[in-house]
């Protein structure tokens, strides 16, 4: 395998007795785009902090394409760095904004201007080149912002919650179009972002952080589908965790006990053993309802609807199960789960992930 | 009818300080202004020739009705002051003028009946000595306003140099600017790292090196200026420890001296300098300097082409503080500079209290004003130029 363009190899960062970075280790390929995604305060704006130089880690190193580059100050490190609010110059023009890094690096001036117009054409901003960046709307200064951080060509270009301070919609807009620029001009790129959907649009790979480590890395589908510890079950979209006890594992899957003496089956036990405490994680758009006396009789739940309320394209719904609280996504069609109806929710064994306790 | 109420009161609210403004600033300013111009000295003592005076061309013989008109004047000014007076104020402006008002005075006073003046002095029949009375009979001048800069008229009219010697005011206004310029640069060298240390500080480091930049506001400016006396004496603190570390044999001459007034305002004025510059370095984002980093500025690239710009705004107003402030200097520069480094405002307080020259306060003060008018009109210039740009 080749050498990773970006490789943490066991990082760690204290701030007097905290620490915010315990022991991380993280290899990131060429051309691939990478999430830290995470509560606040679980280490992955430092690590990305490190990445740029403007943090020293307390051990540990960090090398680019083999080269180890965390004793290099910042302005030698090769990293185009996209900040949470711009930081955007605010006394030059568009375009001396984006010249800038190419005037530090001693270019020609014919070639910065090449290459400026050809930054402002690629994040469409060429009307603008003239404008201060306060007279530009946020979602033109993020884009100013990127294209000063890719006009030197940067190695690796890392994003610090970068479309946090935008509105909804922008925001989605600039996730395709950020994704849009990974994939054309092949960047190396390091997300951090607290918000698991933004994570899950644009990445190739997400590490979810939790408490200055990684608790897990993995494509969106197998973090979203597969998690492997409860704060990531958690953390990335809505999930009901049912707690239980395996009684008995066979070929295509296992039954878990309930606190309340029912049995639910799982798919896939892998290597589940009889008397392990699990959860059983079940994502709210799979779990369907029925009314009671009718339905399937596997997983099937008898429960009362506590809540239901209206969210435009689903139906949100609270079920109460002994005092263990369900929500279910549904057809927002569906007139007849008004609260207090009593219901069966039931859910397939495939769309039920077990994670060990 | 709401809209009328609101006005009311809104112009009842800014009352208090446009009654304040007017009777504490406007109109002390407006009566220095006016004793600097004023000159009633001829007009009020000679009132019947200045009638009589001016409708006369200035050329031809002096008609009877004017030394008609003077003799009466002279006979009815019965206060020795008020003669002294305009006489002095003739004779400034046309020497000889005091043994002929001797002369003359002693010659009216022994008539009953009027006299033809040119039989009294033949010096009456000279036109230039009517001239002078004439000029004299305007209740306005500029003369303060000319000695004010080392211009006085000629005898023919015409603004002309002081000849050498007689007054050093343009000297001293020079010495006042190249001061105050001085104290200006020194106050920013020192103020501009001091105050981005300040913002670059945090917890009680900052409330440490605030209080530090706050605390010479508190004590009164003469505790500061005599703390300076003392240490800057020959056998004070700075000059023993310098020669104890064995640099100097000698004491450096520190007191009584250039050197001494610009360390001492510079010390006293640094406040205005700092807390400008800290307030507009506290209102740049934090992370435009390890942006410049990261986009390849090295440190000293990146505080001249990102943190200085961004600070102008601050070092210009602070600039414009402390240059205004050093202009108007007198403690200071009395108390520890010598003869040679006295200010403007220290010629204006000799007018003032030591010769009651009202006049030539008021014009002095003055020049003094209009320079900074000036001045700020320069920088207000500057400053929307940078900001629109």
């Amino acid at each position: 395998m080749a050498t990773p363009r970006i490789r943490f190899e066991r990082v760690s960062k204290s701030f007097g007795t905290l620490q915010v970075v315990k022991d991380l280790s993280l290899d990131i390929e060429r051309g691939e785009f990478v999430s830290l995604l995470g509560p606040s305060g679980s280490g992955k704006t430092t690590l990305l902090m490190m990445a740029a130089g403007f943090e020293n880690p307390t051990g540990g190193s960090i090398f680019l394409d083999g080269r180890r580059i965390d004793h290099l100050p910042p302005y030698r490190r090769e990293m185009g760095v996209v900040f949470q609010n711009y930081a955007l110059f605010p006394h030059m023009s568009v375009a001396d904004n984006i010249a800038f890094p190419l005037k530090m690096r001693g270019i020609g001036r014919s070639e910065i201007e090449g290459r400026v117009k050809r930054a402002l054409d690629m994040v469409q901003l060429s009307a603008m080149s003239s404008r201060k960046p306060a007279q530009l709307s946020g979602g033109q200064q993020q884009r100013v912002a990127l294209a000063r951080a890719l006009v030197f060509e940067p190695a690796v270009v890392l994003m610090d919650e970068p479309l946090g301070a935008l509105d909804k919609q922008l925001r989605e807009q600039m996730q395709l179009d950020i994704r849009a620029l990974h994939k054309r001009l092949e960047l190396t790129v390091v997300f951090v972002t607290h918000d698991q959907a933004e994570a899950l649009t644009m990445s190739d790979r997400i590490a979810v952080f939790n408490h200055g480590n990684i608790e897990q890395i993995g494509s969106p589908r197998d973090i979203y589908d597969r998690p492997q510890t409860r704060v990531v079950a958690e953390f990335i979209g809505e999930t009901n965790l049912i707690e239980g006890t395996v009684t008995a594992t066979g070929k295509t899957g296992a039954s878990v006990e309930l606190a309340d003496g029912r049995h639910l089956i799982v798919s896939g036990s892998g290597s589940l053993s009889v008397g392990s405490r699990v959860h059983i994680s079940v994502r709210p758009e799979r779990i369907s309802l029925a009314a009671r006396g009718t339905g399937s009789a596997t997983n099937a739940l008898p429960t009362k609807i506590l809540d239901s309320v209206y969210q435009g394209d689903h139906l949100r719904v609270q079920l109460d199960h002994d005092a263990f609280r369900f929500i279910v996504r549904t057809d927002r069609r569906s007139a007849e789960w008004a609260a207090g109806a009593d219901v069966v929710a039931h859910f397939a064994p495939d769309d039920c992930w077990v994670i060990a306790a | 009818m709401s809209a009328f109420r609101q006005s009311i009161g809104t112009f009842a609210l800014v009352l208090p300080l446009t009654l304040f403004l007017g009777v504490f600033f406007i109109w002390p300013l407006l009566t220095v202004l006016e004793q600097a111009v004023s000159d009633p000295v001829v007009s009020q003592n000679l009132p019947r020739t200045t009638a009589a005076i001016s409708t006369w061309n200035r050329n031809s013989e002096p008609s009877d009705e004017m030394q008609i008109a003077l003799v009466e004047d002279l006979k009815s000014i019965d206060d020795d002051q008020n003669l002294g007076e305009v006489v002095r104020r003739l004779n400034s402006a046309q020497p000889g003028f005091r043994t002929l008002m001797r002369k003359t005075v002693a010659a009216v006073e022994g008539s009953a009946e009027p006299t033809k003046l040119g039989e009294v002095d033949s010096r009456w029949n000279d036109p230039s000595f009517w001239r002078a009375i004439a000029e004299a009979t305007y209740p306005y001048t500029d003369r303060n306003l000319l000695a004010a800069v080392d211009l006085q008229h000629d005898a023919s009219g015409a603004i002309v140099a002081m000849p050498a010697g007689e007054s050093a005011n343009q000297a001293i206004l020079l010495r006042t600017f190249t001061v105050a310029a001085v104290v200006t640069v020194a106050t920013c060298l020192i103020g501009l790292p001091y105050a981005m240390l300040i913002a670059a500080s945090s917890g009680w480091r900052r409330q440490l090196l605030l209080v530090a930049v706050l605390l010479p506001l508190w004590t009164s400016l003469l505790v500061r200026t005599a703390a300076w006396y003392i240490l800057l004496q020959d056998k004070g603190l700075i000059n023993s420890f310098l020669m104890s570390l064995g640099l100097f044999s000698d004491p450096l001459p520190l007191l009584f001296n250039r050197t001494g007034v610009i360390i001492a305002m510079t010390h006293v004025l640094l406040p205005f300098m700092v807390l400008p510059i800290y307030s507009v370095l506290i209102a740049i984002p934090r992370n435009l300097m390890p942006a410049a980093a990261s986009l390849g500025a090295r440190p000293i690239r990146a505080f001249l082409q990102i943190l200085l710009p961004l600070t102008l705004r601050g070092i210009a107003s602070g600039g414009l503080l402390v240059f205004m402030a050093a202009l108007g200097y007198y403690i200071t520069p009395a108390l520890i500079g010598g003869p040679k480094d006295q200010m403007i405002s220290s010629v204006i307080a000799f007018y003032a209290t030591g010769s009651a020259n009202w006049g030539m306060a008021g014009a002095l003060g003055i020049v003094l004003l209009a320079a900074t008018i000036v001045f700020y009109g320069v920088y207000g210039r500057l400053s929307t130029k940078t900001a629109g740009a």
